[in-house]
C-alpha cells in the first residue's frame, strides 16, 4: 500500500462526495418518477377499475324479509301473527377468537349447552358474512345487557325481527302448523332470491300448505356498509311485500270446544259444512304449543312431543286411519237399497251371530242374545251386525267397493293440509296386488261391518258424512275461506269446490238410511239416544264401536281385563239438521270403548256450540 | 437559491426571526419543509382517524416531544455527535443482544426492551446509530476506502443488520443496512466492487429466501400476486390500491375517502395512510406530497455536501436518503409495488418511534449545518 494513499486529502474528498451527493440526487429523482409512474397507473389509467372496485365495496345490496302473512280464524280471532323479538347474532368471518366471545357472552346472556351445539352446528352452513342466531328470545334485560358490551364483541349483533307467534297456543296447532328456521333440505328448493332475507318457513299445517300466500315478495335496499358489515346509510331500498293474511273457515271457539270434549281421549274432531266443504273445526289430541318450534325446540320439550302413547305431533284428523266400525253402516245399508239386493222394510233375523254357507266360522254381533227380526231402519238404530253380515255376503265385495269408493273411502279428501292419508277401502284387485292373495267371502262380512280392512281418517269420515247428509252433492272440505291481501285490504274468497255428485237410481233410498240414522238419536232403542234431547231440529248420526284388539273366536270382550291400549275405538258420524244439513261432525276417541257413551256426547258438544253461533247471527 | 445558512434581509441585517432561528441552531429551509410535513400530517390523520381530536392531541404531544429532541441534537455539535458514535453503536448492540434473549415479543417478533421504566426498540435506535458508527469509522480513513477499511466496515454494518432481522424485522434489518450502506457509498465505495455485490446479492437471494420466516414468505408471495389471497394477506393491498386508484386525479376531498371511513383500509392512520391521502387528495396531492419530500430530502442533500468534514458529509448524506427510503418504501408498498415491510410515511403515520428517531436525524442534520469553524466561511 502506497504512501499517498493514506494521507487524506480532503479537497479531493470534497469533490468525490459531491459527485456521490449527485448520484445520489439523480437516483432519488429516479424513484420518485417510478412512484408518480405508479401513481398515475393507479388513478388515471386504472381509476375506473378501482372507483367501480370502490363502489362495490361499500355498496352492499341487502335483502328485507317480507312479513309474513297472519291467519285468523272465520270470526277474526288471530291464530297466527308476528310479534316482535330480539335476538343475539354472530357473523363469524369477525369473530378472531369464537370460544373465548362465546363464553366472555355467556356471563351476559344465558346460553346452554344445546344452544352453543346448535350454533356451532349451523356456522358452516350459513352463507359467508350472514349473522347466525346464537340466541333468540332475549328478554329486555339480556338486550340492556349485550348492547351497553355490544363494543367489546365485534361480530356481534342485536337484531330485532318479528317472529312468528301463536296465541291460542295448543288450540288448532295441527290445523295452523308452525314455522321453524329453513333447514338444509328446504334450502335446496326455496326460491333464494324470495327467501334471500327470510329465515323462517312453513313446516307443517297451513304454515307450510299456503307457504306460498304467506311468505310475500322479498324488497331489498342497498346500504353503504363499513367492512364490519355495519349499515351506515341507506342509499336506496325497494319495500318488501308482506304476505297475505289468510282467513280459515274454522271456527275456533267450536274448535275448543271440541278439544275440551275430547278431554284426556287420544282422538279426533272434524266438523265441517256440508255445504260448501269449510272446515269448522279440526280437533286432534292431544296437542302441543307451536310456539315452541319457532325459536328452535329444546330437546327436553322435544322428547316430550315424541311420548309413543300421546303422540300429540299426529295430527289424527287427517293421518290417523282408523276402522271406522259401524260408522260405515249407512253407506252400506245405501248400497243394499242401491242395487236392490235388500228392500227397506225387509227383514233379517238377527240371532247373535252369523253362518257363512259351508263355514264353522260363527261371525258375533256384538249383542249375544241378538236382535231378533231387524229391518233397515232398527238395523242402524241398533247398530245390528248380523244386518249386515248378511247384506254384505249379498253385496259381495265387488260392488261394496265400488259403491262406497263414491264417498271418499279409500281416497284423500283433499283437504288443504299436505300430508293426508288415504285410508283403505279393500277389494280383490287390492288385495291381491298388496297380498298376493285371493279374497274371502268372509273378508267381505268383516268390511260390511267397517271392520277388517277397512281405514278411515275422521276427516274421511266427515267428508263422506256431508256427501250423505247433502244427498250425494259432496265439496271438497277445506280450511281456507279467504285471502286477504293486506296492502289493498282486498278479500278472496276461495270457491266452494264441488264433488262428483252421488247419483241413485233411486232418490228415496236417501231418505230411508237417513230416517234409520235419525233412529240412532231419536228412535227409542237408538244407540245415541241419550244425546238426541233438547234439540229444536233432528240430527242423524251414526255410533260406531271399533274393535283394536283381536278377540279369539269364543273369547269374551271384557272391558275391565283387557289394557286401556287395547279397548276398542269410539266413533260417531253426525248430521244436522237432519232435514236441511247445515253441519257434518265425525268424532273419534281412541281406546273410548263406546261409540254411544263417548264419542256421541262429544259430537252433541260440538254441536251446541254450532247452534249458539246459528242463534247469534 | 437555497443558500448556506438561511435568509438575510435587504439591508444586511439578520431580522428577529432569523436570530431565533441561528440561536436555535435551526435551519430554515429544513425547518419549513418539516413543519409543513407535519401539518399536512395532521391534516391527513383527522381524517383517517375518524376525526378523532384525541389522536391529533396524542399525534401533538409526540410531535412537541420529538421537536424537542430535534432542538436538543441540533444544539450537540457535529464533533460531539462524532465522539458519542461509537458509545451509542457499542450500547445498541448490547441491547440488541438483551431483545434476542429477554425481548418481549410483540406481533410474533422480539422487538421490544423492557428496562422497567420504559419499554422501548433497540432497532430504533440503531437507525440513527448504524450510520453514525460507519461515518466515525470512515471519517478519519482515507477516501474512497481501502478494501480492508470495507472488510472492517461490512461487519459494523452486517452485525446490527443481522440481529434484527434475527428478531425477526427483516423492515428495520433492510432499512438500517440500507441507512449504513449509504454512508459507504458517499465514502466512494467503487462502482466496479457495488456492481459486483449487487450480482452476488441477487445469487445469495434463493438461500435468504430459504432462511426466511413462513410469514415473511407469505409478504413476498402476496406482494407478487396480492388477488391470490384477498382476504388474507393480500387483503390490505388490494384494499390500500381500490383507495388509491378511486381516488383518481383530483380526489374525493377531504374527509370524503369512502374506503377510509368505512373501514376497509387497514391500518389507515399508521402504515396506510398515503392511502387515504391518495383518495382524498388524488394525484395532484400526491405529486405535491412527492414535492415536498424531494425538497426536504434535497435540503439534506445540500447541507451534507456544504457539511465541513467527512464525518458531517457521510451521516448528513446518508440520514437525508435514509428518509427518502422510508418515503419510498412506504409509497411503493401501499402502491403495491413493493411487498408490505411495516415501513411508516415518515412523519404523516400515526405513531411516536419512527417520528422521534426522524426528527432526532433532522436534528443532526441541522447540526452539522450550524455548527460552523469560522476559518471555513
Amino acid at each position: 500500500m502506497s504512501r499517498r494513499t493514506l494521507i487524506k486529502d480532503h479537497l479531493l474528498e470534497a469533490m468525490l462526495f459531491r459527485r456521490r451527493a449527485w448520484v445520489m440526487a439523480v437516483f432519488c429523482l429516479v424513484f420518485i418518477i417510478i412512484l408518480l409512474v405508479r401513481l398515475v397507473n393507479l388513478q388515471v389509467i386504472e381509476h375506473k377499475h378501482f372507483d367501480k372496485l370502490s363502489e362495490n365495496n361499500r355498496v352492499r345490496l341487502m335483502a328485507i324479509a317480507p312479513n309474513r302473512g297472519l291467519i285468523f280464524d272465520r270470526n277474526g280471532v288471530v291464530l297466527a301473527e308476528n310479534r316482535p323479538s330480539y335476538r343475539l347474532e354472530i357473523i363469524p368471518e369477525q369473530v378472531d377468537d369464537m370460544d373465548g366471545l362465546l363464553a366472555e357472552l355467556g356471563q351476559l346472556v344465558e346460553l346452554d349447552e344445546m344452544t352453543l351445539k346448535r350454533f356451532l352446528k349451523a356456522i358452516p352452513r350459513s352463507r359467508p358474512f350472514e349473522g347466525i342466531p346464537l340466541r333468540t328470545k332475549l328478554s329486555d334485560d339480556e338486550v340492556a345487557r349485550l348492547a351497553v358490551n355490544r363494543y367489546k364483541f365485534p361480530g356481534m349483533e342485536i337484531t330485532a325481527r318479528l317472529s312468528r307467534y301463536y296465541p291460542l297456543g295448543e288450540s288448532a296447532a295441527h290445523v295452523i302448523g308452525y314455522v321453524g328456521r329453513i333447514d338444509e333440505d328446504e334450502l335446496k328448493y326455496v326460491d333464494e332470491t324470495q327467501y334471500a332475507g327470510t329465515s323462517h318457513i312453513g313446516k307443517t299445517g297451513l304454515e307450510r300448505f299456503y307457504e306460498k300466500e304467506l311468505h310475500g315478495e322479498v324488497g331489498h335496499q342497498s346500504v353503504e356498509v363499513n367492512v364490519e358489515g355495519r349499515i351506515l346509510r341507506v342509499l336506496d331500498k325497494k319495500q318488501p311485500i308482506p304476505g297475505n293474511d289468510l282467513i280459515l273457515s274454522l271456527d275456533s271457539r267450536m274448535q275448543s270446544v271440541a278439544e275440551q270434549a275430547l278431554g284426556d281421549y287420544n282422538g279426533a274432531v272434524v266438523a265441517m259444512n256440508p255445504n260448501n266443504g269449510e272446515v269448522l273445526a279440526m280437533v286432534s289430541m292431544p296437542g302441543y304449543d307451536p310456539n315452541l318450534f319457532v325459536h328452535g325446540i329444546s330437546i327436553k320439550d322435544y322428547r316430550r312431543l315424541q311420548n309413543p302413547e300421546k303422540r300429540p305431533m299426529y295430527n289424527r284428523a287427517l293421518y290417523g286411519q282408523y276402522p271406522p266400525g259401524s260408522t260405515v253402516k249407512p253407506f252400506v245399508a245405501l248400497a243394499g237399497l242401491e242395487n236392490k239386493i235388500m228392500g227397506h222394510k225387509e227383514s233379517i233375523p238377527c240371532e247373535g251371530y252369523y253362518l257363512l254357507p259351508n263355514e264353522e266360522r260363527k261371525y258375533r254381533d256384538w249383542k249375544k242374545t241378538g236382535h231378533g227380526h231387524i229391518d233397515m231402519e232398527d238395523s242402524l238404530a241398533q247398530s245390528c251386525d248380523v244386518y249386515y253380515y248378511e247384506l254384505s255376503y249379498r253385496l259381495g265385495i265387488d260392488r261394496m267397493h265400488a259403491f262406497l269408493q263414491q264417498f271418499g273411502f279409500g281416497s284423500p279428501t283433499g283437504v288443504d293440509i299436505l300430508g293426508e292419508r288415504s285410508g283403505l277401502l279393500p277389494s280383490r284387485e287390492w288385495k291381491q296386488r298388496t297380498r298376493n292373495k285371493i279374497w274371502f267371502p268372509g273378508e267381505t262380512l268383516i268390511a260390511g261391518i267397517g271392520q277388517g280392512y277397512v281405514l278411515a281418517t275422521p276427516m274421511q269420515l266427515a267428508s263422506a258424512t256431508s256427501i250423505l247428509a247433502m244427498r250425494g252433492q259432496g265439496y271438497k272440505p277445506r280450511l281456507l275461506k279467504e285471502i286477504r291481501d293486506p296492502a289493498l285490504g282486498e278479500n278472496r274468497s276461495i270457491d266452494a269446490v264441488a264433488l262428483a255428485p252421488v247419483k241413485l237410481n233411486r232418490q228415496t233410498n236417501w231418505e230411508h238410511v237417513i230416517k234409520g240414522m235419525i233412529s240412532v238419536v231419536h228412535g227409542i232403542r237408538g244407540t245415541a239416544r241419550a244425546v238426541g234431547g233438547g234439540l229444536k231440529f233432528q240430527m242423524a248420526g251414526k255410533t260406531g264401536t271399533a274393535q283394536v284388539f283381536g278377540v279369539a273366536q269364543d273369547e269374551e270382550y271384557d272391558e275391565d281385563v283387557i289394557a286401556k291400549k287395547h279397548r276398542d275405538h269410539a266413533l260417531f258420524v253426525t248430521f244436522a239438521p237432519a232435514d236441511k244439513p247445515e253441519i257434518a261432525i265425525a268424532v273419534i276417541a281412541e281406546n273410548g270403548s263406546s261409540g254411544s257413551g263417548v264419542a256421541a256426547p262429544i259430537a252433541r258438544k260440538v254441536l251446541d256450540t254450532w247452534m249458539e253461533t246459528q242463534e247469534q247471527k | 437559491m437555497i443558500s448556506d445558512n438561511g435568509f438575510r434581509n435587504d439591508n444586511g441585517r439578520d431580522s428577529f426571526t432569523l436570530k431565533v432561528v441561528r440561536v436555535l441552531h435551526l435551519d430554515p429551509f429544513l425547518l419549513f419543509g418539516i413543519l409543513l410535513l407535519s401539518m399536512t400530517g395532521m391534516v391527513v390523520l383527522y381524517s383517517a382517524g375518524d376525526q378523532s381530536i384525541a389522536l391529533i392531541n396524542k399525534q401533538t404531544t409526540r410531535l412537541v416531544l420529538a421537536f424537542a429532541i430535534m432542538l436538543a441534537l441540533a444544539h450537540v455539535s457535529p464533533a460531539g455527535l462524532r465522539f458519542w458514535s461509537p458509545w451509542i453503536y457499542g450500547i445498541g448492540i448490547i441491547l440488541l443482544v438483551l431483545v434476542l434473549l429477554v425481548g418481549d415479543v410483540g406481533k410474533g417478533a422480539q422487538r421490544w426492551l423492557d428496562l422497567g421504566f420504559i419499554r422501548f426498540q433497540p432497532s430504533e435506535m440503531m437507525k440513527l446509530a448504524t450510520p453514525m458508527m460507519l461515518a466515525w469509522f470512515l471519517s478519519d480513513k482515507p477516501l474512497p476506502p481501502t478494501a480492508k477499511t470495507l472488510l472492517v466496515a461490512a461487519v459494523l454494518l452486517l452485525l446490527p443488520t443481522l440481529l434484527i432481522a434475527k428478531q425477526p424485522d427483516l423492515g428495520t434489518a433492510l432499512l438500517i443496512f440500507t441507512a449504513g450502506f449509504f454512508v459507504v457509498f458517499l465514502g466512494g465505495l467503487s462502482w466496479r466492487l457495488l456492481i459486483g455485490l449487487g450480482i452476488s446479492g441477487a445469487a445469495l437471494l434463493p438461500v435468504l429466501w430459504h432462511y426466511m420466516h413462513d410469514y415473511q414468505r407469505n409478504r413476498v408471495l402476496t406482494f407478487l400476486n396480492p388477488e391470490s389471497d384477498p382476504l388474507g394477506t393480500g387483503y390490505h393491498i388490494i384494499q390500500s390500491k381500490i383507495a388509491i386508484g378511486s381516488g383518481g386525479v383530483y380526489g374525493r376531498g377531504w374527509l370524503n375517502g369512502s374506503q377510509s371511513h368505512l373501514d376497509f383500509l387497514p391500518e389507515q392512520s399508521t402504515d396506510f395512510i398515503y392511502a387515504v391521502f391518495a383518495e382524498e387528495f388524488g394525484l395532484i396531492g400526491g405529486i405535491l406530497l412527492l414535492t415536498l419530500y424531494a425538497f426536504i430530502v434535497l435540503r439534506g442533500l445540500v447541507i451534507a455536501v456544504n457539511a465541513q468534514d467527512t464525518y458531517g458529509r457521510l451521516l448528513g448524506g446518508s440520514l437525508s436518503m435514509t428518509f427518502f427510503v422510508y418515503l419510498f418504501v412506504n409509497v411503493g408498498m401501499v402502491s403495491g409495488i413493493l411487498p408490505v415491510v411495516g415501513v411508516p410515511l415518515p412523519l404523516i403515520s400515526y405513531g411516536g418511534t419512527s417520528m422521534v428517531t426522524l426528527m432526532a436525524s433532522f436534528g443532526m442534520l441541522m447540526s452539522i449545518n450550524t455548527h460552523r469553524k469560522i476559518w471555513a466561511r
